[in-house]
């Protein structure tokens, strides 16, 4: 196959919509596959994937994507926060005389949404160096009731949540205060409270006994549905490990598939042209590979040496050599062995690997490039697979590590469908669009299998 | 006198070994040829021409039982070298090949000119563009157009890809080229013109022939020497002149009497029986059973005859 073929061929790809849409899908992953790593970095994304509720404590746990909401009559709460930077927080200090200050932090927020949130909880910070600041909060509904949630001192720093606070749920009537201070009283199921649509307001009355003492609180509300992506159980936005999934798919299967494919094709030829010792020493390693259990072995890779995704990457590799294919290229390389042009080349003297890679190979590159773009699904499904059974690089964020902890925390049996969904259509996608093209070059290089 | 010859065989022997037991393909084969000669190898299919051909170019499949005998090329015993001396001094740079369907000799997937140049990459150590410059030189030489250069072998008829083929072979200008009957596929214009072409180059470029040839008709054309196989064995040898108006071996004029004329009314010819097996070959003459002219001596081997510059392996002489 020369350049002016190969160009030929691929030009011929735009008489199949089919390879066309699998092309732009692929070249979309490319895309986002490369922004991800730009806006993203490795280190970033592992910081990320692997930071606890220091990172993620803006978001609620195990919550849909915030674009479930365009689909639901019911609009769930989405999250937002309240602190300095944003949102409507006014701050105002009344210094007295004896050094001690009063300082009012007044929350204000828009509540337009049919369900209660998950919880509302507030990060607080303060200074002081003897005695503790003193905080007071109230709660002040739409339509004008007032609630003292409640009142503390405050340590340097301190995390209040109202969804835990039994006091208050005790003066709530046993009602959850995430629930009760939305629901409207004349709701009439009081069982299915209704949330008052309206402008909420906290006010956080925070008394300072010493100078240059201070208090200020970050305002977090944990609403019903987060991101782009949605959350899993530690907080995380899936969107990182959706997007981090993207290179790691492709570099896996592309990696694994061309690496397996060509290596394939040239252990093949070279069985095939030596023959003797060299083409037996072949197929018995293969015979023997094709009786070995592939997934155990790498189970046993990935439990006793190393998960790490390049080991698995190359035992994949390794293991993927020597099947069956070899014998199909090798068939194909003993028949073309035996034409004219060979024996030519031979008698006017070209080396045995001149031969090889200019004769013999050239001849199989129409059946390879189909086989080569239609075999990197698999290995993407294969790094999948091996990540819902536990045996996923335990640093990177990948899709298949997505399904596996959404299977183990249970999330179809909790109705949690996007933590599932998302990454599996991902792979669907990206499965088909490697299908689409791959049999759509086979129509191209193999025209035999062209309907009449 | 031995020593200026271009070319000596010396008792070469090729054997492959089948299901079917030992196929005596070459058996004990002499012969010499000197500078600027052609000789034609004549014969039945499978008489063992082809493998001749191979046994000198070394070109050996997988089976063989035997392969001995001495190749002397401008004096070299080129049977001495090992396999990768051999194709690197031998093949297409003393001698070169156009092999049997030549037709199909050329790789599918690359430029004729490309494929020409080949040899004169591998050989001669040329880049490239010096090599493809070498080859249009030879396409010049067989009378393909130059821009030819850029096809690919399934754009151009038989006949032009047999003169590729012969291009190829001149390309390392090599002093013997080994045809295995280079014309069999193709019209007679055509083998016309192949034949002058490998005249023009006989007398242009000064390189010697071993045409193997099943076409006694037009091989005369080109031939100063005749070599006749039969069964694995040379029958007969001798001057191309003398040959075809004389033949000695019963078996030679058997073939010549299967060449039609142009006059006369004489019917055709032809021999009756099949050739031995080369697997079970009969004791003595292997001709014996369809010899016209067979008698008592022929269960015998028979000797080499030498007879004024012929040699004929028969007892009648």
């Amino acid at each position: 196959m020369t350049m002016n073929n190969f160009k030929k061929s691929l030009q011929e790809i735009a008489r199949y919509p089919s390879a066309i849409v699998g092309a732009v899908v692929i070249l979309i992953l490319i895309g986002v596959a490369i922004y991800t790593m730009i806006t993203i970095p490795y280190q970033k994304a592992i910081d990320l994937w692997r930071g606890g509720e220091d990172v993620w404590y803006q978001n609620p746990k195990t919550v849909p994507p915030e674009w479930f909401n365009l689909f639901t009559k019911k609009k769930e709460p989405i999250s937002f926060v309240i602190n300095t930077q944003k949102g409507n927080l006014t701050r105002t200090i009344n210094t007295h005389s004896d050094g001690s200050s009063t300082i009012t932090l007044t929350y204000k927020f828009d509540y337009q949404f049919d369900d209660f949130p998950q919880d509302i909880a507030l990060y607080f910070n303060s200074k002081y160096v003897q005695k503790q600041p003193f905080a007071s909060l109230e709660w002040t509904t739409p339509d004008g009731r007032k609630i003292q949630v409640a009142n503390f001192a405050v340590p340097a720093q301190f995390t209040y949540r109202v969804s835990q606070d039994s006091v208050l749920q005790t003066k709530l009537y046993g009602v959850d205060p995430e629930i009760a201070l939305f629901a409207d009283p004349k709701s009439p199921d009081p069982k299915n409270p209704i949330p008052i649509k309206g402008t909420y307001q906290l006010v956080i009355t925070g008394i300072t006994w010493e100078k240059n003492s201070d208090i200020s609180a970050e305002f977090v509300f944990l609403g019903q549905v987060a991101g782009l992506a949605g959350t899993d159980f530690y907080r995380r936005d899936l969107m990182v490990a959706l997007l981090w999934g993207v290179p790691v798919a492709l570099a896996f299967g592309l990696i694994a598939s061309v690496c397996t494919s060509v290596l394939t094709m040239i252990i093949a030829a070279i069985g095939a042209w030596y023959g003797r010792w060299v083409d037996g020493l072949i197929q018995r390693i293969t015979e023997v590979n094709l009786v070995l259990p592939f997934l155990p072995i790498l189970i046993m890779i990935g439990t006793l040496f190393s998960r790490s995704i390049w080991v698995i990457l190359g035992a994949t590799v390794a293991l993927s050599i020597f099947t069956g294919q070899i014998k199909a290229y090798r068939a194909i390389f003993m028949q073309v062995k035996e034409t004219t042009y060979i024996e030519a080349a031979k008698a006017y003297g070209a080396s045995n690997w001149r031969i090889i890679s200019l004769y013999l190979i050239p001849r199989m590159i129409p059946t390879l490039i189909p086989s080569l773009v239609l075999s990197v699904p698999s290995f993407v499904f294969l790094e999948a697979s091996l990540a819902v059974l536990g045996l996923g690089d335990p640093t990177l964020p990948t899709w298949g590590k997505i399904i596996d902890d959404a299977f183990n925390y249970g999330a179809l049996y909790k109705g949690l469908y996007y933590w599932i969904l998302e990454p599996a259509v991902l792979l669907m996608i990206t499965g088909l669009a490697f299908a689409l093209l791959g049999f759509a070059l086979d129509r191209i290089f193999n025209p035999r299998l062209r309907e009449a | 006198m031995a020593d200026d010859m271009l070319l000596k065989v010396r008792d070469l022997v090729l054997h492959f070994r089948t299901i079917h037991g030992t196929v005596q393909a070459v058996d004990h084969v002499n012969f010499d040829l000197a500078h600027n000669r052609a000789v034609v190898v004549l014969g039945e299919s499978g008489c063992g021409k082809s493998s001749l051909a191979k046994a000198i170019l070394r070109l050996l499949p997988r089976n063989v039982e035997k392969y001995s005998g001495e190749v002397f090329l401008d004096g070299q015993d080129v049977m001495k070298l090992d396999d990768e001396e051999f194709r690197l001094s031998v093949r297409w740079v003393g001698m070169s090949m156009v092999p049997q369907a030549a037709m199909n000799a050329l790789n599918p997937v690359l430029r004729v000119g490309e494929q020409v140049a080949e040899p004169a990459m591998i050989h001669l150590g040329m880049k490239k563009e010096g090599a493809i410059q070498t080859a249009l030189k030879m396409f010049q030489h067989v009378g393909v157009p130059e821009d030819f250069l850029g096809r690919f072998p399934f754009e151009l008829s038989g006949g032009m890809r047999q003169r590729v083929a012969i291009a190829m072979a001149l390309v390392t200008s090599p002093n013997l080229i080994i045809l295995d009957e280079p014309t069999s596929a193709l019209d007679v214009l055509t083998q016309a013109n192949i034949f002058n072409v490998l005249k023009r180059i006989k007398s242009e470029l000064g390189t010697s022939f071993i045409l193997i040839t099943h076409d006694i008709a037009t091989s005369s054309e080109l031939a100063d020497e005749v070599v006749v196989m039969y069964a694995g064995q040379i029958v007969e040898t001798g001057d191309a002149a003398r040959f075809f108006t004389a033949p000695l071996h019963p078996y030679s004029q058997k073939l010549m009497a299967s060449v039609p004329r142009l006059r006369g009314t004489k019917e055709l010819e032809f021999i009756t029986g099949q050739p031995p097996s080369l697997v079970n070959l009969p004791h003595g003459c292997r001709f014996a059973q369809r010899c016209p002219q067979v008698f008592g001596r022929c269960k015998e081997d028979p000797p080499d005859v030498k007879q004024d510059g012929r040699m004929v392996k028969c007892w009648l002489y």
